[in-house]
């Protein structure tokens, strides 16, 4: 039998500090503030560095902390919902408005409030799929859902969003498949 | 209203287009025979081809309210469990792998400071901040990077004189690194002053025009210090005190880069 791999690509402690600003990014756009998203991040960092040698696969690091932090997520909203804190996502949307190209500031501005009406589901959805830019059955592995909730879940938080910013009558999406 | 026809996305060529393939279709996971069949269905139904128009314009207004997250200084309570591996590292080696010395760098530098503008915090000692250090070098380079008749007061052509003028006016003996093997020459230099009294400023370029500069104050007050990292704006800058001089490297351009050339700098002063 072969010695255990060393794994000269293991994932090493820099390799997870280069995710930090992405995992933040999605934390902050899922929970809707800031130091709400710090917190999860941080718990996600120290659980990924306690457990790096679980990952063989240097690849799939990216996917991998987003599971971290998406069950780190499912397991504080419990405890949030008790603790029954809520930090407005207001100031997110006016932050990120700030840091908008001046023409684009009010349309920022508007879709964080927008997005930040939508269920956790739906905002997780759009986020892997749409900024993180995997595909569902990655998606599927991070949310541990099978591939047609991603799919069906993915169509009504879209649509839901479009209703939200635009108005109008909500098309229903009953069976997507 | 629409309901699906369970079809899914197994069907083959020429079956009915149901929603789901609509939006596999929208993420780039239509397979590749599926495709006229949708493109079709969407120029036969006008109301899905622009419903699906705006599912696509939000996932562009999606990464561009939230890209900027990205680009946000990492607060140092984040990044303290990486520390024990790196924090000891204070005078960074020439050949220090990059992200260490990123790390090591914004271990010491970052503190949530709100939404924009100055995050620079926590120069050791008293006396004039690092804050207002870094904040002159920024203004100084805003100014002069784009001057385009005089950037320099002395140019690089006479870069034995420049560099013998400025140490003397800073009572300190300079040197202007050489930052070629990062792609930038020396362009010049210029003596300034600020609140503390004299600061040099030199400017360098690289093949395509862009400048970075270095600015230098003498530092009486403090220690030594590793880098730190600022950045207001699209300007950002690396920092530190050495050896009685405090430096800042400032420049418009990503972080990665940036260090590395403030690598390249601090090197070139203690080799």
């Amino acid at each position: 039998m072969p010695p255990p791999d060393p794994s000269p690509t293991a994932v090493d402690a820099g390799a997870i500090a280069a995710q930090v600003p992405r995992l933040r990014r999605y934390a902050a756009a899922l929970v809707g503030n800031l130091p709400d998203a710090d917190d999860l991040v941080q718990d996600c960092v120290e659980k990924a560095l306690a457990n790096r040698h679980a990952l063989r696969d240097g690849s799939r690091l990216g996917g991998w902390l987003l599971s971290i932090l998406h069950n780190l997520h499912v397991s504080g909203l419990r405890w949030r919902k008790r603790r029954g804190a809520e930090v407005p996502v207001e100031d997110l949307a006016d932050d990120l408005a700030l840091s908008a190209a001046p023409a684009d500031r009010g349309e920022v501005r508007d879709f964080v409030r927008a997005f930040g009406q939508l269920s956790e589901e739906h905002r997780s959805i759009l986020l892997l799929t749409g900024m993180e830019g995997l595909s569902y059955r990655e998606a599927a592995e991070v949310l541990e859902v099978p591939v047609g909730t991603v799919m069906s879940r993915l169509a009504r938080a879209r649509e839901r969003l479009r209703v939200l910013l635009d108005g109008g009558e909500e098309t229903v999406v009953r069976r997507i498949k | 209203m629409i309901v699906g026809n369970g079809a899914g996305n197994g069907a083959g060529r020429g079956a009915p287009v149901t929603e789901a393939d609509l939006h596999a279709w929208l993420d780039g996971e239509l397979p590749e025979d599926r495709r006229d069949d949708v493109e079709r269905h969407l120029a036969d139904n006008p109301d899905d081809a622009r419903r699906f128009d705006r599912y696509r314009a939000q996932r562009a207004v999606l990464g561009k309210s939230f890209g900027a997250l990205l680009d946000r200084p990492v607060p140092d309570a984040l990044l303290r469990p990486f520390a024990p591996a790196t924090v000891t590292v204070l005078r960074p080696k020439r050949r220090m792998a990059v992200w260490a010395l990123a790390l090591a760098a914004s271990l010491l530098v970052f503190l949530a400071g709100g939404a924009a503008g100055w995050l620079a915090h926590g120069w050791t000692g008293n006396g004039a901040g690092s804050s207002a250090f870094v904040a002159d070098a920024v203004a100084a380079h805003r100014v002069f990077v784009v001057e385009v008749r005089h950037p320099v007061e002395v140019g690089a052509d006479q870069e034995a004189h420049l560099v013998g003028w400025l140490s003397k006016r800073l009572g300190k003996p300079l040197r202007a690194p050489r930052l070629a093997s990062r792609g930038y020459d020396l362009v010049g230099g210029r003596l300034l002053s600020d609140a503390q009294g004299p600061a040099a400023q030199l400017m360098y370029q690289d093949a395509a025009g862009r400048r970075i500069t270095l600015y230098v104050r003498p530092s009486t007050n403090g220690s030594d210090t590793s880098f730190r990292f600022a950045q207001d704006g699209n300007v950002q800058a690396f920092y530190w005190r050495d050896n009685g001089l405090a430096w800042a490297v400032t420049g418009d351009l990503d972080r990665v880069t940036l260090s590395n050339i403030a690598e390249e700098v601090y090197g070139a002063l203690n080799s």
